[in-house]
């Protein structure tokens, strides 16, 4: 191995571990906030890559119709609540809100999908029908056990991964798919070749990273949120809604994994069943941040990024093998240094 | 009592209406991976039992389809199921070969001939009792392999690289690799592998680059093919690339864009069926299956193209079978076993020519060199 091997793995390693990284942020956002460990991250990932991929077909792609049946269940769930709560006249809102609102990107997306829209405009469309996915699925499949056990939730989240896969497989077909890359360019630095792709996606991650730095520390609603993670009951006594600040936290962990699969579209051929693989990796960046520290788990999954890169190089047919065997000291070295207190469940 | 005696007649007659046709009739249990990682060999399968015909030679067939998801142990689950509760006379399947080497034994044990439709020869070999009642309608890597390593050394090829999926696929191939090379004196100079799910096969295009050797074979099936292809573009390797047969579906084409262009690989006849010669044999079985499935389910795939193969193969051995037996019987099922084993059937992907040391039955006509000129398929003469 030379230098120049060694920049170009460390090149690749940072670049898939910019976008483990995006994965480890929404597993731990989603933990903190709502004690789920949230399994089919994965999926919204590949869904993020397929959609955009069948837009640049010109077809809406079957998700679509998965984001209309969805809001019609929420639809109904919500107006089953509201009348039987007795307050009728909050239930206009709230149907705008769980019902009208996705009915509107699915509407859009019908109606431009055929127009071949350029790239930017249709990455917004993939961006507005996977984040939309998220707070549904929470309001459909999360929220009426909010109260359950960790253990409950994990198994609610298993179950949903195997569903959202089933439909994968169908809405998307066997075969796998790539989306054209941002940018062919590079440009050397010392001899070494930079491809302007892969800046793209370190910079994008870096971006959303900063801004959800922003979010948490600077707004009514990220305090809501980091409230909620520290302490539910607590938060609910000041008025923050927990249905509220879940659905909220769905919807930034689904955009985080829609944004990881449009950048890792043009970098690999994504499968209806790629999304587990790469959310497992972002779950041991997540891991080694003990799921609650951000900063930490970001550096893991740069961490997890970088092994992958050089075992590929090293030992390709041990490559896994040595990723997932990662989790096994990390997770020793935090159970002797952590101070552990058992959960109040 | 005489009422009595009427029911019992009527139930009787009842049964006997019942049982006679569903005795009479041939069953074919198949089990494909139309869900799963290996999908994309299962669907085109699960989609050409849609152009079965409802009997064969006259008699009524009744094609049973269950889906083993890609796993092992949903296979042989099925294999039982078909075997007990359906009272199958053959079964069809599985589509990869782990499946298929797991469902052997409920083959054997029961007495069920079956028909494979995975690529390792390790299916059928060696003959055994084990395998006395397996048959395989793909072409086994080997032969496949030799045409590899024959058109290698035409090219002038000394050294090559290696770089195929870490499973049972790329390590079967690797193996039948080595063989075929060293015969044809072609050193292999770096192996390596990838899963069908990497984000990025970077370190591994390094590797082999830095072995720089003149060819580099792709052991992979389906779209992942085009993964380390790519990769191999964009870091400027400018040798000869070869994939395997297993790529051989057009949505490979489609991912694999014009970074595919001059890539060659071995491919079962039928793929190319319009730049055959007339005179060879393939051609005409060939155009019936793709001319029927391309109207119904679009661009052909070779996987679909093997069920089509166990179908002619049954066409031909269950008339012989129905000579001794009725189906249905254990002596059925023997006799189909025995007409399999004589079958000699013209196929989509080669000419059968199946006996007791030869389960599979394809020679060298099943196989033709391609190379991929912007998105399509060209057969080299």
């Amino acid at each position: 191995m030379d230098l120049t091997i060694a920049a170009l793995l460390t090149q690749d390693g940072i670049t898939n571990g910019a976008i483990y990284a995006l994965l480890a942020l929404a597993l731990v956002l989603v933990f903190t906030v709502t004690r789920i460990v949230w399994v089919p991250s994965g999926e919204f990932v590949a869904w993020g890559t397929l959609t955009l991929a069948g837009l640049q077909l010109g077809k809406a792609p079957g998700i679509v119709g998965l984001l209309v049946g969805m809001a019609a269940v929420a639809g109904a769930m919500e107006a089953w609540r509201c009348l039987r709560a007795g307050e009728a006249r909050r239930l206009p809102r709230r149907l705008a809100l769980w019902s009208g609102v996705p009915f509107a990107i699915a509407a859009l997306i019908w109606w431009l999908a055929p127009m071949l829209l350029p790239l930017p405009v249709q990455v917004l469309l993939t961006l507005a029908a996977v984040t939309a996915l998220g707070p549904l699925l929470y309001r459909v499949a999360y929220q009426p056990l909010a109260e359950a056990s960790v253990l409950v939730l994990l198994i609610v989240s298993v179950a949903l991964h195997f569903a959202m896969l089933g439909f994968g497989l169908w809405f998307f077909g066997a075969e796998g798919s790539r989306t054209p890359a941002f940018s062919t360019a590079s440009f050397a630095v010392g001899g070494i070749n930079v491809s302007v792709q892969s800046l793209l996606v370190v910079g994008t991650s870096v971006g959303l990273i900063g801004a959800l730095a922003l979010f948490f520390g600077r707004t009514l609603y990220g305090k809501a949120l980091r409230a909620t993670a520290v302490n539910r009951a607590g938060a609910r006594l000041c008025g923050i809604s927990p249905e509220f600040a879940g659905a909220l936290t769905f919807a930034l962990a689904a955009l985080l994994c829609a944004f990881c699969g449009v950048l890792i579209g043009p970098i690999t051929t994504v499968y209806y069943d790629s999304g587990f693989l790469v959310s497992l990796k972002g779950f041991v960046g997540a891991i080694i941040g003990g799921l609650s520290s951000y900063p930490i788990a970001a550096a893991g999954a740069l961490l997890v990024g970088l092994i992958e890169s050089f075992s590929s190089f090293w030992a390709s047919a041990f490559k896994e093998v040595i990723v997932f065997t990662l989790i096994i000291p990390v997770l020793l070295w935090r159970s002797l240094t952590t101070h552990h207190h058992e959960d109040e469940e | 009592m005489k009422h009595s005696r009427s029911v019992t007649a009527l139930g009787a007659a009842i049964a006997f209406a019942l049982s006679v046709p569903a005795l009479a009739d041939v069953t074919v249990g198949i089990t494909v991976s139309a869900t799963g990682p290996a999908a994309s060999l299962g669907i085109p399968q699960k989609n050409t039992i849609e152009l079965l015909p409802a009997s064969i030679g006259g008699e009524k067939v009744k094609w049973i389809l269950l889906d083993d998801a890609s796993d092992t142990t949903k296979a042989v689950t099925n294999a039982r199921k078909l075997v007990t509760e359906d009272k199958v006379d053959v079964i069809i399947g599985s589509s990869t070969t782990p499946n298929s080497l797991a469902m052997r034994e409920v083959a054997a044990d029961t007495g069920t001939p079956m028909i494979s439709l995975a690529a390792s020869a390790a299916i059928i070999n060696p003959t055994d009792p084990k395998t006395r009642w397996v048959f395989k309608t793909p072409q086994n890597d080997a032969l496949m392999a030799d045409a590899v390593a024959i058109s290698m050394k035409a090219n002038g090829v000394k050294t090559m690289g290696y770089i195929g999926f870490a499973d049972a696929y790329g390590d079967g191939w690797l193996a039948e690799m080595k063989r075929s090379a060293q015969t044809a004196g072609i050193k292999i100079v770096a192996e390596e592998k990838y899963n069908r799910n990497d984000p990025s096969v970077t370190g591994q295009a390094l590797k082999l680059i830095a072995a720089n050797p003149d060819a580099i074979l792709i052991g992979a099936a389906g779209t992942p093919g085009a993964t380390p292809q790519k990769e191999l573009a964009a870091r400027g390797y400018k040798g000869k690339i070869y994939q395997t047969h297993g790529v051989g579906n057009p949505d490979f084409l489609r991912v694999v864009g014009k970074d595919g262009n001059g890539t060659l690989l071995p491919v079962g006849p039928m793929l190319v069926y319009e730049q055959l010669p007339d005179s060879n044999a393939v051609k005409k079985t060939a155009a019936d299956y793709v001319t029927k499935y391309e109207q119904k389910f679009g661009t052909r795939t070779t996987f679909g193209g093997h069920l089509w193969d166990a179908y002619l193969l049954l066409a031909q051995a269950v008339p012989e079978a129905l000579k001794k037996a009725k189906p249905g019987s254990p002596q059925f099922r023997t006799a189909l076993r025995d007409a399999l084993e004589g079958a000699n059937v013209v196929g989509v992907h080669g000419v059968f020519v199946i006996n007791a040391n030869d389960h599979n039955g394809l020679d060298n006509r099943a196989r033709v060199m391609v190379r991929i000129d912007d998105g399509k398929w060209a057969l080299l003469k």
